[in-house]
């Protein structure tokens, strides 16, 4: 499986080029990363209405058969079709992982806000509450909440989201306190305007491309997580198409089928790459002093 | 509270007042004000008045405590520092506000609405991610200045407009960095000036624009200021703009005020060390026997590091023994005077 922080630091070697390339437009790595995210988002509404198969079909006279024109990446060993498990099963990863990201977003983002605003003890403490989730491990959390309200695609997103909380809330609170300083909230306090108002107006629109880039590169982080769960069986419940069960249910056959392994490896490596792709060419177009590098 | 009448030839010469007395034309009374973080004193028995229609001048070193003495007006400090003293605030219709130790509600409505402040970066004083008109529009939409938001639309359209932007339609739809610093700083000023307020803080208002662009914006502020009979606080180090704008002057050295008069008389007979250096290393055109120019030795101490005693003494060649106690305030009242034990003698 490939690791998140080793593409990033690939994707980081392409861009001083990529950015200085495309100077207005958008660069190489958006583009390509984009290319991913939105081929990937669009077999999963295609398989909404249409897979070649029906991908929860189980037949019996055709296990494991190789590629052929009836089967373009062939059959598990319940007889059914890989292509069609393939497609549906992004439609699990990309509602984890948007709902996860959510989840983050929801919570983390105005903890960040918050505690970059306020100077009493309360924003200190969640920044420290913060650290102590930071540290604790994403898939240990998602195993206490699969113990505790049941193995299912619900817990995985809720638990990935919170897991990803902290990242969102740091994130937010070294913008917002960059924000804070200048001489605009200077100017809206000076105007009269309350902190509500100053957090809504002046500060999250000052953010969002933070948030944007972290959101690209929780969403990474939470497809992998929902493939790992769902390998560990933790995550999609037998019968839920998912490209971590896919993993599971193929590796017993490992030295039979290696394709059984290979095709779903290779769509999360491929989605998650694009993400990351995604959210490292969106944070150098939003880095002033990235973009500002020519 | 009586509301001030004013009369429109007030504006230019307001009548000295050797004694201060609680005129009700004043628009900003402080008295002793004392800021301090901890034990080290930010701020020392500051006095300053601002009346209707005047225009007072703040000048000095960075460092000097100008900045901080803005910020309190504004019930601005961070919580880390405390103010001690009286500011009082009587803005507009006569509402009075006492700023140290008033609750942040009260705050809030004399901010923006009886005192208003042109920043001094044009470029970070506006948000990037909200257009001008809406930001005009806003300052008037928090104080209830205008009936509904059409109305603050067409008002900060109006603004806009007056404050010499060309096509102000146009510019009202802009974000801030389509336009120029020169523009961003008119556009300031629009927001400074839109509720009418009875003080105007001007902190370095051109400091950051080019030479050609200052004259136009001084210009935009003191029309601002003089057609709406407000107030005005100017917060700079260049002397000329002090000279050409106001009538009063304050002049702050480590956190005091340690002269203060007619801009006239201030720039052309200094009394006190500190303001004849600063006057001194400002001409460009006196130079020493050498052919250099004048500068004021050393350079500002960081806060906390003033000597004790007048602060100025460690950079003044002036200083003796006597000046390791805090000098008495001379003259006929808090807004001319000086705090010096060696004065410039002034020959007759």
């Amino acid at each position: 499986m490939t690791l998140p922080g080793g593409l990033s630091r690939l994707a980081t070697g392409l861009q001083p080029a990529s950015s200085q390339r495309s100077r207005r437009g958008v660069s190489a790595t958006i583009a390509i990363g984009g290319g991913i995210v939105a081929f990937i988002a669009i077999v999963g509404l295609l398989s909404l209405v249409w897979t070649p198969y029906d991908p929860g079909g189980i037949d019996p006279t055709s296990r494991l058969q190789l590629s052929s024109s009836a089967h373009w990446l062939g059959t598990d060993k319940f007889g059914r079709d890989v292509l069609s498990l393939l497609m549906a099963g992004s439609r699990t990863t990309l509602v984890v992982g948007i709902v996860a990201v959510g989840v983050a977003a929801l919570i983390g983002v105005p903890l960040g806000i918050m505690s970059a605003m306020t100077t009493r003890w309360w924003g200190e403490a969640v920044m420290r509450a913060n650290d102590l989730l930071l540290a604790f491990p994403a898939l240990l959390l998602a195993i206490m909440l699969t113990a505790v309200h049941g193995q299912g695609v619900v817990t995985a997103m809720v638990a990935i989201g919170i897991a990803s909380i902290p990242s969102f809330a740091r994130v937010v609170r070294s913008g917002a306190i960059g924000v804070m300083k200048t001489e605009y909230v200077l100017a809206a306090r000076a105007a009269g305007r309350r902190p509500l108002a100053i957090a809504f107006r002046h500060v999250l629109p000052n953010v969002t491309s933070l948030i944007i880039v972290q959101a690209s590169v929780s969403f990474a982080i939470a497809v992998l997580a929902e493939a790992a769960l769902s390998y560990l069986g933790l995550g999609a419940p037998p019968g839920t198409p998912s490209w971590g069960r896919m993993l599971q249910e193929g590796q017993e056959l490992l030295f039979v089928a290696p394709r059984l392994e290979v095709f779903p490896g290779i769509a999360i490596a491929l989605a998650v790459l694009g993400l990351n792709l995604l959210g490292d060419g969106l944070r150098d177009r939003f880095d002033p002093r990235l973009r500002d590098r020519r | 509270m009586s509301t001030p009448t004013t009369t429109p030839g007030y504006a230019g010469s307001p009548p000295p007042s050797p004694d201060r007395p609680a005129a009700p034309a004043d628009v900003l009374r402080i008295d002793g004000l004392h800021v301090q973080v901890g034990d080290l004193e930010l701020l020392t028995d500051v006095d300053l008045t601002v009346r209707r229609g005047e225009r007072v001048g703040l000048i000095g070193e960075s460092g000097s405590g100008k900045s901080l003495t803005a910020l309190s007006i504004m019930g601005l400090l961070p919580e880390s520092l405390e103010a001690r003293g009286s500011i009082a605030v009587t803005g507009v219709g006569g509402r009075h506000t006492q700023v140290v130790g008033a609750a942040e509600r009260e705050l809030a409505a004399m901010r923006g609405r009886d005192v208003t402040m042109v920043f001094q970066e044009p470029m970070t004083a506006l948000n990037p991610t909200m257009r001008v008109g809406d930001q005009v529009a806003e300052v008037m939409r928090i104080h209830h200045t205008v009936p509904d938001r059409r109305a603050a639309g067409a008002r900060a359209v109006e603004l806009l407009d007056k404050v010499g932007l060309p096509d102000p339609a146009e510019a009202a739809r802009a974000y801030p960095h389509q336009l120029s610093g020169g523009q961003r700083q008119r556009v300031v000023v629009a927001i400074a000036l839109a509720n009418d307020p009875a003080l105007l803080i001007c902190d370095e208002p051109t400091t950051a624009l080019d030479v050609t662009v200052q004259a136009l914006v001084l210009d935009l502020i003191v029309r601002g200021v003089e057609a709406r009979d407000a107030g005005m606080l100017f917060i700079t180090h260049d002397l000329a703009v002090v000279a050409s704008v106001c009538e009063r002057v304050l002049v702050m050295y480590g956190g005091r005020v340690v002269e203060a008069g007619p801009v006239h008389d201030v720039f052309t007979t200094p009394r006190h060390r500190y303001t004849r250096g600063l006057i001194g290393a400002s001409d460009l055109d006196l130079t020493r026997p050498d052919g250099r120019l004048y500068t004021i030795q050393g350079s500002v101490p960081s806060a906390g590091r003033f000597p004790a005693g007048c602060v100025f003494r460690n950079r003044c060649i002036h200083a003796t023994v006597e000046c390791e106690s805090v000098p008495p305030w001379e003259g006929p009242g808090p807004e001319d005077g000086f705090a010096c034990f060696h004065p410039v003698v002034v020959r007759s």
